[in-house]
């Protein structure tokens, strides 16, 4: 745009005086037209967010609930018999299993996760934790199906060896694999948590004489709770909605897992091995849909606990 | 007396400090001895034995000796879709929550959506891909359902990276920009975007990462075969992707070297998702080093 209003400048300058405060006129309309449209267009962004959740509830919920038109809920929700032929839709023995599966896993991950958190928070030099940050995002990174092939090529012998069972499937061989995935997530936002607590305490603690256990155990963890409690429950959302890692170790038979190495199902692994063979117009396809509707409410509930508890700590 | 004399009580609240120092270092070593080793022994099972042609054969169903070719150009081709879908919507959403959002209730609303959303579990999103792609619009399995259903779970987290990006560049660069007329979008274009831009392209690299391993939502949307063909650009063939191909192999596949296809294949699977999490950020850490930041 500059090369003409350059020509014209050499022959009439008033002229091109007028035509350059015309042109930054319109560069300057210009500029406000994108101003405006922009904030439309980050505005449109934020809500296709809100429309891909809003899809989300609407397509499972919808496929979900024709399931009680053809089962009673309480079939449901109480039998432990899944037998999809025999149009028997009992997915007690799911929940529970993803139930303790979950619990499982957090026994596991818990305190090896708070415990790297602390190391990483509060005892390790700065060398050390510049090199332990960076390895746990590097396990965020391997993805899931990688976990549930190691599981089933190294985990599963070892467990065997150990254990002298005959398969090593069950809770406890997916119990391991996931406390793994979930270790870097736990630890992090607890390590953040750790951090955020402030110095004053600790310096409080130790200028009364307290030696540096006591000062993590009565003061820090006390005070970093509700940031540590919100990193388990992040982590447990991502241990409820596992599903290729968990569906290669646990053996993928519809029962109650009553033993460690019981062979058994959670929510997630039956979903994924029976969807790509059922009818789309079926109570089987129904009751799958409606257990992805379960999953989906559990991790709104865990969701929820979370800003509680950020709220609460806001307050304070 | 002093007040500093060693007591029963102090020797062992020092004996127990100790102890437990000892205890957390040797924890954080078994962690990450054990980190390392599943590294060593994801990549040292398949890396030795990797030829070239490998990462460019078709797949075989009977005879030994199968590559991987099809499979590893989809997981690229469908990566790439969905970063196409979800960036421009993901950074966009992150912006305005960073920087237009008021601080009101429509807003609260706005973030539950956010964080429910990124709470969603992937084979919901699979489920989701399936009912649209394969039952509303009848197309199958395709490459374009598992790359769209892709990008709708990249959404969430791409969001997030960005709003924490913009966040954290300073209040006064942009008042600078404010203060010499610049409109609120030329400020975000021209100040905000290129200080956080390093932020920015990590979090894509984190995602873009996580969608190259991602299977539950491909194993639903894209399926468990492929067209046949290499450089198969076509949106509507069938797209299985190099994780599913590692499912694939490990449970139903029947030939003979399915065990050192699934070990090749998972140690070309860890290999790239690293190659994405380093190589990407490389070239943004050498500049800032060079910046002196």
């Amino acid at each position: 745009m500059g090369a003409p209003v350059q020509s014209l400048a050499s022959k009439t300058p008033k002229r091109a005086a007028q035509m350059q405060s015309s042109v930054n006129e319109k560069r300057h309309r210009r500029h406000l037209l994108g101003n405006k449209l922009s904030r439309f267009y980050f505005l449109f962004s934020i809500l296709a967010l809100c429309f891909v959740l809003g899809l989300v509830v609407v397509f499972i919920g919808k496929t979900a609930l024709l399931l009680f038109a053809h089962v009673s809920p309480a079939e449901f929700f109480l039998s432990f018999n899944w037998t999809p032929e025999e149009d028997a839709f009992g997915a007690a023995a799911f929940i529970v299993n993803t139930l303790s599966l979950t619990a499982l896993t957090l026994l596991i991950a818990v305190p090896v996760s708070v415990g790297m958190a602390v190391l990483c928070a509060e005892i390790a030099p700065k060398w050390l934790k510049s090199f332990i940050r960076p390895v746990l995002d590097l396990l965020v990174g391997i993805p899931s199906i990688v976990y549930g092939y190691l599981g089933l090529t190294v985990l599963l012998p070892f467990l065997r060896r150990v254990s002298g069972e005959g398969l090593g499937d069950g809770l406890l061989a997916a119990a391991l694999v996931l406390a793994l995935m979930v270790l870097p997530t736990i630890c992090r936002i607890s390590d953040d948590a750790i951090i955020a607590v402030p110095r004053k305490y600790r310096d409080a603690a130790y200028a009364l004489g307290s030696t540096r256990l006591q000062v993590i155990m009565r003061v820090v963890l006390p005070a970093a709770k509700r940031g540590i409690i919100s990193a388990i429950i992040l982590g447990m959302t991502r241990a409820v909605g596992e599903t290729m890692a968990v569906v290669m170790v646990i053996g993928n038979t519809p029962q109650l897992a009553k033993t460690l190495f019981t062979p058994s199902s959670v929510l997630t692994s039956n979903i994924v091995m029976q969807i790509s063979n059922v009818e789309f117009d079926s109570s089987w396809n129904y009751a799958l849909h409606m257990m992805a509707f379960l999953l989906l409410l559990i991790s709104f509930v865990l969701i929820f606990v979370i800003r509680v508890l950020g709220r609460k700590r806001g307050d304070a | 007396m002093t007040g500093f004399t060693r007591t029963r009580y102090t020797a062992r609240a020092q004996r127990r400090n100790k102890i437990a120092t000892i205890g957390f270092y040797t924890l954080g070593a078994l962690v990450m001895l054990l980190i390392f080793w599943l590294l060593f022994t994801i990549l040292s099972k398949g890396l030795p034995a990797l030829r070239p042609d490998f990462l460019i054969k078709q797949p075989e169903e009977i005879d030994p000796g199968g590559g991987i070719g099809p499979v590893l150009f989809n997981s690229f081709y469908i990566l790439f879709i969905s970063l196409l879908i979800s960036i421009p919507i993901g950074v966009g959403a992150g912006i305005y929550m960073a920087e237009y959002a008021p601080d009101n209730r429509f807003t609260g609303a706005l973030r539950i959506c956010v964080e429910s959303l990124s709470s969603v579990p992937s084979i919901v999103f699979g489920m989701l891909g399936l009912a649209i792609f394969a039952e509303y619009f009848n197309i199958g399995l395709t490459i374009l359902g598992g790359g769209v259903s892709l990008a709708l779970l990249n959404l969430p987290m791409l969001a997030r990276v960005t709003e924490e990006a913009v966040r954290a560049v300073p209040g006064d660069i942009r008042e600078a920009g404010y203060a010499l007329g610049m409109t609120k979008f030329h400020v975000i274009r021209k100040v905000v975007l290129p200080v956080a831009m390093s932020a920015i392209v990590t979090g894509i690299c984190l995602v873009a990462g996580r969608a190259f391993g991602e299977s539950a939502v491909i194993i639903l949307t894209a399926g468990l075969s492929t067209s046949g063909e290499m450089w198969d650009f076509n949106l509507f063939s069938p797209g299985e992707t190099l994780a599913v191909h590692l499912w694939y192999v490990q449970s139903e596949a029947i030939v003979e070297d399915a065990r050192q296809i699934a070990d090749k294949s998972a140690a070309v699977l860890v290999f790239v998702v690293l190659l994405i999490n380093f190589i990407f950020r490389f070239p943004l850490w050498l500049g800032n080093r060079r910046k002196g930041r």
